[in-house]
């Protein structure tokens, strides 16, 4: 071989070398976003297929404080900021902070509610006794105890309580059905005070308006704890 | 007719029959109410307070006349403890098979046996692998009188070798003309009670277990808002120890915890006195 194709020869190989070396970590981000891709749960995938609260893009960012577990502190309830674009609109500001909540924090032992649950639906009545429809994995899939479900529903309480000041009561559902506890302890049958200081002056037994649209289900649970708490 | 009725019951018609009917009649009157009467200071009686009339002594004591107090009787006798769970629910699963409803079934047993130590009459909601209703649960306790409801938990979750005792947060009491309590906020009269007893247990578990609080928590344990009695839910940690052995060893320290913050709650406890309609008290 003559030195002239040895220089050509070693000028092309050069030349794949750096090409090469610019392509490895567009490569290697390829690589990693289709192993995240895989590793995605079926869960998530639904979740995905469930309706999300809209986010407008006119929303401002509005820093919100999330409930989520202490973990230095056993069983209390830390404050994270996070910041999130806002409705004004209080059932989609609610649906888009419940779903941060469900979401969960960075540190997933901080977690106070199954990444799998997802919220189904919300409703604010006129009185501000809001009713929350979680899907059945906040059951099944929460860690059983007094302790890990008070903590699930001060979470929800207390996110709610800081970023949405119209709901004052809380009537949480699973399935769209009123449950006895929440896995086998924490009373889900009452309502829980969310801005208790405003929620103490205020009625129960207004009744919905007529043209208030709730889904038959939901109306009977909240026709019952109505019923329940004027007794 | 009268001579007809006589054949039927088998004993010849007579001009006393009558009488002789009549006292049988009155001195059976007389048995029943004598038993009515006494029933309320047996154990294992079925009336139930929570629908009959019961409120605690101090809010029925600022009711009586000046003429017609009775004299507070106090006598804690009665002790419903409650492992939670059961049958095809079987709560928390942990490490090497360790099951809630089980593993609080031998808590139980132990915390039965340090009661009667104490002087207590214990019921158990269950003693084997069955599974009443948070209602026939709570009934254990609303059909006796002078007793206190215990349900008692494992946890999955809470640092290990913990022990924690919930009472039921603030619920406004019903406001009922007829005095009686409606079933579903049967804890409410009775929170204040609920405190004092959950608060000495708390102090003695946080003795024997390090970690646990000082101070009782708070929480809408289901099992709590239906009984008329003071009563708490005491919560262990947990069952995602490493080996069963670190359970089983808590066992003496909760039995005894809670028999001898019991004994401390005995002689402030104060049996809940009946209302009666004209605004008396009956003892």
């Amino acid at each position: 071989m003559s030195p002239k194709w040895t220089v050509w020869l070693g000028g092309v190989l050069l030349a794949a070398v750096i090409v090469a070396a610019l392509y490895f970590p567009a490569l290697r981000r390829q690589v990693n976003k289709a192993k995240d891709l895989t590793e995605k749960t079926a869960e998530q995938a639904r979740r995905e297929l469930l309706p999300v609260a809209p986010v407008s893009t006119g929303d401002p960012m509005v820093k919100v404080k999330m409930f989520w577990g202490s973990r230095g502190q056993e069983g209390e309830l830390l404050p994270v900021v996070v910041e999130l674009p806002l409705s004004r609109d209080p059932v989609l500001r609610a649906k888009q902070v419940l779903n941060t909540l469900l979401a969960g924090p960075v540190d997933s032992e901080s977690r106070t509610l199954p990444p799998d649950a997802a919220l189904l639906a919300f409703y604010i009545l006129p009185d501000g006794t809001a009713v929350a429809d979680f899907s059945d994995e906040i059951r099944t899939s929460i860690p059983s105890g007094i302790q890990s479900e008070q903590l699930a529903v001060e979470s929800i309480v207390r996110t709610l309580e800081d970023n949405v000041p119209q709901v004052l009561r809380l009537k949480i559902l699973i399935h769209g059905q009123e449950a006895d506890t929440l896995a086998g302890h924490v009373d889900l049958t009452q309502l829980f005070r969310v801005n208790a200081k405003d929620a103490a002056g205020t009625q129960l037994d207004n009744p919905s308006p007529p043209g208030s649209k709730l889904p038959a289900p939901i109306r009977k649970a909240v026709d019952t704890m109505r019923r329940a708490t004027k007794r | 007719m009268a001579f007809r009725f006589g054949i039927l019951l088998g004993v010849r018609y007579s001009p006393n029959s009558w009488r002789i009917l009549a006292g049988a009649i009155i001195a059976a009157t007389l048995c029943r109410v004598a038993i009515t009467w006494a029933a309320p200071q047996q154990t294992g009686g079925t009336n139930y307070p929570a629908a009959r009339a019961v409120q605690p002594a101090a809010s029925a004591t600022s009711q009586q006349s000046p003429g017609t107090i009775a004299p507070p009787r106090t006598g804690l006798n009665i002790v419903v403890l409650d492992p939670a769970h059961g049958g095809t629910d079987q709560g928390a699963r942990g490490t090497e098979g360790i099951s809630e409803s089980d593993e609080v079934l031998q808590f139980a047993a132990a915390t039965k046996k340090a009661l009667e130590a104490q002087g207590f009459q214990v019921i158990l909601t269950r003693e084997g692998n069955d599974n009443p209703s948070f209602d026939d649960r709570s009934a254990r306790a609303n059909a006796q009188r002078g007793a206190v409801f215990i349900t008692m938990h494992i946890a999955s979750t809470g640092l290990t070798g913990t022990a924690r005792v919930y009472v039921e947060p603030d619920a406004p009491q019903a406001n009922n003309i007829t005095g009686l309590i409606p079933w579903d906020r049967a804890q409410a009269p009775f929170l204040s009670l609920s405190r004092k007893m959950g608060g000495l247990v708390q102090q003695e578990l946080s003795k024997r277990f390090k970690g646990s609080p000082d101070t009782l928590q708070t929480a809408p344990v289901r099992q709590l808002r239906t009984t008329a009695a003071p009563a708490i839910a005491v919560e262990i940690s947990s069952v995602s120890v490493k080996e069963r052995a670190e359970l089983d060893r808590m066992v003496p320290g909760v039995a005894d915890a809670i028999a001898r913050g019991l004994a401390e709650f005995r002689p402030t406890y104060v049996v809940p006195t009946i209302p009666v309609p004209g605004g008396s008290v009956q003892p």
